[in-house]
C-alpha cells in the first residue's frame, strides 16, 4: 500500500517533493519521509514484539516465577535475540540512515523504488525467520552455532533481511552522492551525517562477513555442504555479530550528537576530535570478533591480544572521547545560555522533563558506565575466563544495546514524530517519565545480571537449580537476589517499554497535526556556541569531574577483576 | 551545530580544545596500561589459559575418555552410576562434554599439576567450574589440554554454559579436590 505511493513518486524523480518542519525548519522530502516512516514502524514493532519476549525471559530467570516451560523458554530466548538485537535496531538503523542523509543534507531519496524494495526484503526476511523460530525446530539462539543446525528457512530469512539492510546502505550512500552532485548543502557533510556514515561503512563490512557465514551455512542445513567447522564458524560470525555492535554504536553515538544539537543547540567542541574519533571505529574495529573467542581451543594468545586490544584500544578511545565531547558540548551550550553558576548548574537546569534529553544523556551515562566498563573487562583475555557465558554477558549487553542504543533511539523518536509525522505528542507526562522508567530498569537489568555472573550463573539456561540433574550445583542466596531483583527491573523496563509504545502509536494516531512551516532560507538556526572550541571563552568543569569519575570507576573496577582473577586456580 | 555542516569547511584545521588533548592523551595511555597489563600477566601471572590445542575426532576423544575411566576407576558417584576417576597425580586427565552430562568424575589431588583435556562429542558445551568461577568454550572436534593445579579441596561442579539443546540445564559434572597422598 505505502509502497504505490513511493513508486508513484519515483516516475517523476527530477521534481522530489519538498515540505518545511515547522518545529525544526528541516526541510522534509517526501519519498523520503515514507521510506523513513516505514522503517521506524517496523522498527518498533519488532521491539514491542521483541521487548515481550524479554519479559517473558526474565521471568522464566526469576526462579521464584520460573514462568515458561523449557522448551518454551529456550524458543522464546531465541526469538527475543533476534527481533531485538537485529530487526528493531537494523530497521531503526536504516531509517536513521535515511534521515542523517536526505533531511540533514537537504537532498531527495534517490531510487525509491530500489528502497522500498529493500525495506520489503527486511520485512519478509524477519517474519520467515520469525516463522521458523515458532514452527519449533530453529531453537537454535540467534547465534546459531553449529553442528547445532536450524531449519533451512531460519538462515535464509536472516540472508533475506541481511541483503534488504545493504539495499539501504547503498541508498544511503547513494544519496550522498546526489547531495554532492546537486549541491545541496555547503561544504562538509554535518557530523551526524558523518557518523551515519561511519554506521554504513560498518554495515557493509559487517554483512560482508555475515553473507560469508550464513550462506554456507544455510547451504549446509540444505544438505549441500557436509560439514561446517564451529570454531571458523564462530570467528566469521563474531566478525558479523561484533561489528554489527560497532554500527549500533556509531548511529546512537550519532543521535546523541543530534539530540544535543536540536534540543540545546549544542555544538561539538571540536568536529576534527569527534570526526577523528569516527574515524577510529572504522579503522580498529573490525577484529573485535576475537573478544568472542577468548577461551576457545586453538587460537593463540598473541592473536587475542593483538585482536582485543584493537591495537591497543583505539576503538575505546573512540568511544572515550565522545564520552567526553558530547557532554562537553552540552555543558558548553548551557553555560553560554547562562547556566553557568558552580560546577554542575547547566546539568542541573538541563530540561530533564524533555524525553528526548533526558533519555540521551541517560543513555550516554549507562552506556559509558555499565556497558562500556563491564564490555573492556569481558573483553580482556585472561578476565573472560571469570564470566564467559556466564549471565555476566547478556548484562553487559543489556548496558551496551538496550540502556544504550535503544534507550537513545527511543530518545530519538520523541523528535522524529513531529517531524516526520508531523504530529504532537500525546500523553506527555507519561512520554517524559518514559525515559526514567525504562533507563532504570535497563540500568537494572543490566548490573543485576552482571551480579549473578560474577556469582557463576550461567547464561541461556532454565533451571539453576538444576531440579532434574543428577549431580547440579548451589547457587548462593546471593545469585538467586539478583535474578530476582532483575525480574523486578525487567518488569520496570516493560512498562517503560510499553509507555513508550503508547505514546508514539498514539502521537502517530492521535496527535494533534503541525502545520507545515513556511520554506526558511537555508541557514541554520544559530547555535548556542558560535566559537570553535572553548579555549579563552568557556571552561567545562563539570565534564571534567564526569569523565573524572568515570575514568576512576574503569580503573578501579578493572583491578579489582584482576585481583578476582589471582585467586583462581593456576592455569597454564 | 552537528546536524548542519562544519562552520570551518577544512575541518581538520581546526584546532584542538586542551582539555580534549588531555582525555585523549589520557585514554590512549590508559589502552596502553590495559595492553601491557594482558601481557605481563603472561610473564607475572598465574592464570592464563592455555594455547595447547590439538584437531581431533569426536570418536576418538571419546574412546580416550573410556580408557583412563577404564584405567583409573576407583567408583561411583553417589546412586548416579557414574563412574569416579582417581588418575596419577601429575597425570593427563580427560573430560568428555556430551549431551548432556560432563564425564566422568574426576577425583584430582590438592597441589598437584595435571593436563586437563576437554573436548566434546556432539555440540559445542561450556565448561565452568564452581564455585570457582572457571569457564572454557568446549568444542567437538577440537582436543584442548589446560595445565591446572587445584589449590583447595572440596567438591567442586561443573555445569555447562553454552545453550546446547533442551536437556542443557541439566548438564552437570563433578571435580572432587582431596588431599594430596603424598609423594610428588
Ligand atoms: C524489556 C526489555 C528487556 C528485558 C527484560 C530483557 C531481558 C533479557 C534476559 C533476561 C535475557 C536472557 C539472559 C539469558 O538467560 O541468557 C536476555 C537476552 C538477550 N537480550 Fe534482552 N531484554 C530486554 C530488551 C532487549 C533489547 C532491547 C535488546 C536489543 C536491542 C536485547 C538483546 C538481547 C540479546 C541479544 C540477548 C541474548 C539472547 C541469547 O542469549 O541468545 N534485549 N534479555
Ligand atoms: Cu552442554
Ligand atoms: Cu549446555
Amino acid at each position: 500500500m505505502v509502497a504505490v505511493t513511493g513508486v508513484d513518486v519515483g516516475r517523476k524523480p527530477l521534481a522530489p517533493s519538498f515540505r518545511t518542519c515547522a518545529v525544526t525548519g528541516l526541510r522534509v522530502e517526501a519519498n523520503a519521509e515514507r521510506l523513513i516512516k516505514a522503517n521506524a514502524v517496523a522498527g518498533v514493532l519488532f521491539l514491542a514484539l521483541g521487548g515481550l519476549f524479554g519479559l517473558l525471559v526474565a521471568l522464566t530467570r526469576w526462579p521464584a516465577i520460573h514462568l515458561l516451560p523449557a522448551e518454551w523458554f529456550y524458543l522464546i530466548l531465541t526469538a527475543h535475540g533476534a527481533n531485538v538485537l537485529l530487526f528493531w535496531i537494523i530497521f531503526f538503523e536504516i531509517a536513521v540512515l535515511y534521515f542523517a542523509s536526505t533531511t540533514l543534507l537537504n537532498c531527495r531519496l534517490p531510487a525509491p523504488k530500489v528502497a522500498w524494495a529493500g525495506f520489503a526484503l527486511m520485512v519478509i526476511g524477519a517474519v520467515v525467520t520469525d516463522i521458523a523460530v515458532f514452527q519449533g525446530e530453529s531453537t537454535v539462539m540467534f547465534t546459531s552455532y553449529p553442528p547445532m543446525m536450524a531449519k533451512p528457512h531460519f538462515y535464509l530469512g536472516l540472508i533475506l533481511f541481511a541483503v534488504g539492510a545493504l539495499v539501504g546502505c547503498g541508498i544511503f550512500f547513494a544519496a550522498l552522492v546526489v547531495a554532492k552532485e546537486e549541491k545541496t548543502y555547503n561544504g562538509s557533510i554535518p557530523l551526524v551525517t558523518f557518523g551515519a556514515l561511519t554506521a554504513a561503512i560498518i554495515a557493509v563490512f559487517t554483512i560482508a562477513s555475515g553473507a560469508i557465514i550464513l550462506i554456507p551455512t544455510f547451504l549446509w542445513s540444505l544438505g549441500y555442504i557436509s560439514h561446517i567447522d564451529p570454531l571458523m564458524y564462530k570467528v566469521v560470525w563474531w566478525a558479523m555479530g561484533h561489528s554489527s555492535q560497532q554500527i549500533n554504536v556509531s548511529a546512537h553515538v550519532a543521535i546523541w550528537y543530534a539530540i544535543a544539537a536540536i534540543v540545546l543547540g549544542a555544538k561539538p567542541l571540536s568536529e576534527k576530535v569527534s570526526r577523528t574519533a569516527y574515524l577510529m571505529y572504522i579503522l580498529f574495529l573490525q577484529l573485535a570478533s576475537a573478544h568472542h573467542l577468548l577461551v576457545e581451543p586453538g587460537i593463540s594468545s598473541e592473536w587475542k591480544i593483538v585482536n582485543t586490544s584493537y591495537f591497543m584500544y583505539l576503538a575505546v578511545l573512540g568511544s572515550m572521547i565522545h564520552g567526553m565531547t558530547v557532554p562537553g558540548a552540552i555543558e558548553a551550550a548551557q553555560r553560554k545560555r547562562g547556566f553557568n553558576k558552580g560546577v554542575f548548574e547547566w546539568l542541573r537546569k538541563a530540561p530533564w522533563s524533555n524525553p528526548a534529553f533526558a533519555g540521551m544523556f541517560l543513555s550516554l551515562v549507562m552506556f559509558g558506565f555499565i556497558g562500556g566498563i563491564s564490555g573492556v573487562v569481558l573483553g580482556t583475555e585472561q578476565l573472560n575466563i571469570l564470566m564467559h557465558n556466564t549471565i555476566y554477558v547478556p548484562g553487559h549487553f543489556h548496558g551496551t544495546v538496550v540502556a544504550g542504543t535503544t534507550l537513545a533511539f527511543m530518545a530519538a523518536t520523541y523528535l522524529l514524530i513531529p517531524l516526520f509525522f508531523k504530529r504532537e505528542l500525546v500523553l506527555k507526562k507519561l512520554a517524559q517519565w518514559q525515559p526514567y522508567l525504562f533507563g532504570i530498569g535497563a540500568g537494572g537489568i543490566s548490573l543485576f545480571m552482571m551480579g549473578a555472573g560474577t556469582l557463576g550463573v550461567p547464561r541461556r539456561h532454565w533451571d539453576i537449580t538444576f531440579s532434574d540433574a543428577p549431580m547440579g550445583t548451589e547457587f548462593s542466596a546471593a545469585a538467586y537476589l539478583m535474578l530476582g531483583l532483575n525480574g523486578i527491573c525487567a518488569v520496570l523496563a516493560a512498562a517503560g517499554g510499553i509507555a513508550y509504545i503508547l505514546v508514539v502509536v498514539g502521537s502517530i494516531l492521535f496527535g494533534k497535526r503541525i502545520p507545515d512551516g513556511q520554506p526558511k532560507p537555508a541557514s541554520a538556526p544559530q547555535p548556542a556556541v558560535t566559537q570553535y572550541g572553548n579555549a579563552g571563552t568557556l571552561h567545562l568543569p563539570g565534564t571534567l569531574v564526569l569523565v573524572g569519575i568515570f575514568f576512576l570507576s574503569f580503573v578501579l573496577y578493572y583491578y579489582v577483576n584482576w585481583k578476582y582473577l589471582a585467586q583462581l586456580w593456576p592455569l597454564r | 551545530m552537528a546536524i548542519h555542516p562544519p562552520q570551518q569547511r577544512i575541518w581538520w584545521r581546526e584546532p584542538i580544545e586542551k582539555m580534549e588533548v588531555a582525555w585523549i592523551a589520557i585514554a590512549f595511555v590508559w589502552g596502553l596500561v590495559m595492553f601491557f597489563t594482558m601481557i605481563a600477566w603472561h610473564f607475572w601471572g598465574q592464570q592464563n589459559l592455555a594455547n595447547e590445542a590439538y584437531r581431533v575426532q569426536p570418536e576418538a576423544y571419546v574412546a580416550k575418555v573410556e580408557a583412563m575411566t577404564e584405567q583409573y576407576k576407583v567408583g561411583e558417584e553417589g546412586d548416579t552410576g557414574i563412574e569416579v576417576v582417581h588418575p596419577p597425580a601429575g597425570s593427563d586427565v580427560y573430560l568428555l562434554a556430551r549431551l548432556w552430562q560432563w564425564w566422568p568424575v574426576l577425583e584430582l589431588e590438592k597441589g598437584k599439576t595435571y593436563r586437563l583435556h576437554l573436548s566434546s562429542a556432539d555440540w559445542q558445551h561450556g565448561f565452568s567450574l564452581l564455585p570457582t568461577n572457571i569457564n572454557i568454550q568446549v568444542h567437538p572436534g577440537y582436543e584442548m589440554v589446560v595445565t591446572v593445579t587445584p589449590t583447595e579441596t572440596g567438591e567442586f561442579s561443573i555445569v555447562c554454559n553454552e545453550y546446547c539443546g533442551i536437556g542443557h540445564h541439566t548438564m552437570s559434572g563433578k571435580i572432587r579436590v582431596v588431599e594430596s597422598k603424598g609423594g610428588k
